[in-house]
């Protein structure tokens, strides 16, 4: 039996234009007159179509200002008990996905498949009302999300124990602060069990204690065998959480394959950078007479190119220049930013075979090699430069020539160790440790 | 779960992601999943009735919450539900009973009024509350699923304790002025109020779902209730019309309504048999064609509203 938890199909949802938001709600008037044109403009389509002799083109509506396509051909398959990330920026067409998903609005054209019992936290708090004391509020958001009335009873004093909010379950949530508002709200939502969970961007809200919490009742989820489809703008999280991601922009799928693969692929693409750069025009390349850069790029030991990088293994940075005059003693450098802005370090060429030689004319590729358990995950850019070092000259500097993302797979032999949470540090290195323990006594 | 997996959990401990964790089926063997196809649907679309009953809890919960919220907050609380009705019929004693002599079918005035605006107070808050039901339900209908049916049978539904109170209020009153009966009539009334309610659900589904595209509609709405209280025998018996038009006026199933009223419980002489056949034929129209054109433009709602 084929697995399948989630089949999407072709899916696609257009939305006329200004029939969104409040706004879009139109007059009555309004109606009323497009009855009388609608007879006019179809009349005006026939008469298109027979001149044309062909069937009525899907493209006259797709190319007219007055439709935007939310989501078109989007097609995936989700296995049960995978959890699947959605990425993608802002306006991509993530939340119409979910919002077909849940059933909430229906698709323009495709087709989705839905094995199981489906739970969607599309907000946090979903259904509460101020005047309604916090326990009530768990009956009532509980319910919407598709809790059976006896579930919540059972449930109910562990919701409100989760919550941390035992002394205030009986007053309204009007005069929660907002810290137990959503507390109380999240703990509602923790404690559904569908089968198949669609969850987005909830994590967005509270401290980091609580988005902790978040991640581990994720976490927890998964464990059960559970899918979920998670859309989230935290890429450590989709990392952490996901097997797999699919990239969605401008409606369509950009990417689907690993968790660290896409969300490198969706950083990439916010910093307009990528894992590969060349310089095809010699003459607008950066460069002066000495020497040209020709092409930056991230690669593995085995010469491959990629922008995923497992935070244990070892890459290098590789720069490709030509030598345009002999006689210069050239020293290529590499400096890398982290996404904060950080410089991470700065590193110049050091390899006795090159160090303080003159160079002639010709190609040059040198490679920066990076070790493993240096790095910490997350992304970050490579700025490349040339120089001679006596007396100082700059032959080109290239800010932001590529980019990478350094990914913990969470493996066990990381510098992680036990612990699943965020890790501060510009740097994550693999130290040794060593212990000497002196016991009070044996057994 | 597993003892192990309940330690590894309190400890933090991740399972790396390359190994997939062992996934224990969380489906006991032999429970049939439910499959869910999502496709775009084209014109009319059947009602899903059963679905409605799969959500009975949601309804129950979305009753419940209109009726706990209501009265919040206020000083006289329920009496609310009395009140409404009671004033109106004050003003109507003074106005059409004192000053206008208008006949009242040989009952008194007050008990006359009282008890057409009884069932009247329910219908009118029904349509007003479930007319504005999906616009003011905005922030549900675009963040989760249920039938959306729900949201205005929810709000006639709630008036159901309302109309309750003041039908005690009434019986008490019949009881005063010396009228009061045991008759098999009076078992009409739950039957009579089923009536009022369909109404009420029928111009509900007709209204939300036309307010969500349509704006106009939320300030027709009292407008509309304003002629329909006139175009119902509240005020004035229905006496005052002459056949066929007293039987035309009754495809206004308020008159059915309010007619039936006043026969179970004031025992007016003639039963209002035609006029409450054609009230419930035209309930059930506007009930049935309201469902279907509330299902057809349901589909758009959670992209308008």
């Amino acid at each position: 039996m084929a697995d399948i938890a989630v089949k999407v199909h072709d899916l696609g949802k257009r939305y006329e234009i200004g029939t969104r938001g409040n706004g879009g709600a139109t007059m009555l008037r309004e109606a009323l007159s497009n009855t009388f044109k609608t007879p006019v403009t179809k009349l005006a389509s026939l008469a298109r179509r027979l001149r044309s002799r062909g069937p009525a083109t899907v493209a006259v509506s797709s190319v007219s200002p007055r439709h935007i396509w939310a989501l078109r051909n989007v097609s995936f398959e989700v296995p049960r008990g995978e959890i699947i990330g959605i990425i993608g920026p802002n306006g991509a067409g993530k939340s119409t996905l979910l919002k077909i998903l849940s059933r909430i609005t229906e698709p323009t054209e495709g087709r989705v498949e839905i094995h199981g019992r489906v739970g969607s936290l599309l907000e946090i708090g979903t259904g509460f009302h101020p005047e309604l004391t916090g326990r009530e509020n768990a009956y009532l958001s509980g319910a919407l999300l598709g809790m059976r009335k006896v579930e919540i009873d059972r449930k109910l004093d562990e919701i409100i124990a989760f919550a941390e909010i035992e002394k205030f379950a009986d007053s309204p949530v009007k005069h929660y602060s907002s810290g137990m508002y959503v507390r109380l709200a999240f703990a509602v939502a923790a404690h559904l069990e569908p089968e198949i969970l669609i969850v987005d961007e909830v994590l967005a809200v509270g401290d980091v204690a609580f988005q902790r919490k978040c991640l581990n009742k994720m976490e927890d989820v998964r464990q059960h065998g559970r899918t979920i489809l998670f859309v989230s703008h935290n890429m450590q999280a989709i990392t952490r959480l996901c097997t797999r991601a699919v990239l969605i922009s401008h409606g369509g799928i950009q990417h689907d394959g690993s968790a660290a693969e896409t969300a490198g692929k969706y950083l990439m693409a916010s910093v307009k950078t990528g894992a590969e750069r060349v310089w095809s025009e010699p003459l607008s390349a950066p460069g002066d007479g000495v020497a040209r850069l020709r092409k930056v790029r991230v690669r593995d030991e085995s010469g491959c190119t990629l922008d995923a990088i497992d935070i244990r293994r070892t890459f290098g940075i590789e720069m490709v220049f030509e030598v345009l005059e002999d006689g210069h003693t050239l020293s290529p450098a590499v400096e890398l930013y982290n996404e904060s802005g950080t410089c991470v370090f700065l590193s110049s060429d050091v390899d006795p075979v090159s160090r303080g030689k003159s160079r002639f004319r010709g190609t040059v590729t040198s490679v920066a090699w990076i070790p493993g358990n240096l790095l910490s995950e997350g992304l970050f850019l490579v700025t490349v430069f040339l120089s001679t070092v006596r007396p100082l000259k700059g032959h080109f500097h290239q800010r932001d020539a590529v980019a990478f993302h350094v990914v913990d797979s969470f493996a066990p032999d990381s510098a992680r160790g036990d612990w699943d949470g965020p890790i501060p540090g510009v740097v994550r290195p693999l130290l040794k440790w060593t212990n000497e323990v002196s016991e009070l006594a044996g057994p | 779960m597993p003892k192990k997996m309940a330690e590894d959990l309190s400890h933090g401990v991740s399972i790396a992601s390359e190994v997939p964790p062992e996934v224990p089926v969380s489906d006991p063997p032999g429970l049939p999943l439910l499959i869910t196809v999502i496709e775009p649907s084209r014109g009319w679309v059947p009602l899903k009735l059963s679905e409605l009953w799969e959500f009975r809890e949601v309804l129950y919960f979305l009753i419940w919450r209109d009726i706990k919220v209501r009265y919040r907050q206020t000083l006289l609380g329920a009496a609310w539900a009395i009140l409404q009705p009671f004033m109106t019929m004050i003003v109507f004693t003074i106005f059409f009973g004192r000053l206008a002599k208008m006949p009242s079918d040989g009952a008194p005035y007050a008990l006359f009024a009282f008890a057409a605006l009884v069932p009247w107070t329910f219908f009118a808050n029904g349509l007003t509350q479930s007319a504005n039901s999906l616009v003011h339900s905005g922030n549900l209908i675009t963040k989760v699923y249920f039938p959306r049916i729900l949201v205005p049978m929810g709000r006639v539904l709630s008036g159901l304790p309302d109309l309750g109170l003041s039908l005690l209020v009434l019986l008490g009153m019949v009881w005063w002025y010396g009228l009061f009966e045991l008759r098999g009539r009076l078992l009409w009334l739950p039957a009579l109020a089923f009536l009022a309610f369909i109404t009420a659900f029928g111009m509900g589904l007709w209204l939300s779902a036309l307010n969500v595209r349509y704006r106009d509609i939320q300030h027709a709405v009292p407008f509309l209730a304003q002629i329909w209280l006139f175009a119902t025998p509240i005020a004035y018996p229905s006496s005052l019309l002459q056949e066929p038009w007293r039987t035309i006026y009754s495809l206004n199933p308020l008159v059915g309504v309010v007619e039936g009223f006043r026969w179970a419980l004031l025992g007016s002489a003639h039963a209002p048999g035609l006029s409450l056949a054609f009230s419930t034929l035209a309930a059930v129209v506007l009930l049935v064609t309201g469902a279907y054109i509330f299902r057809r433009i349901e589909r758009t709602f959670a992209d308008v509203v």
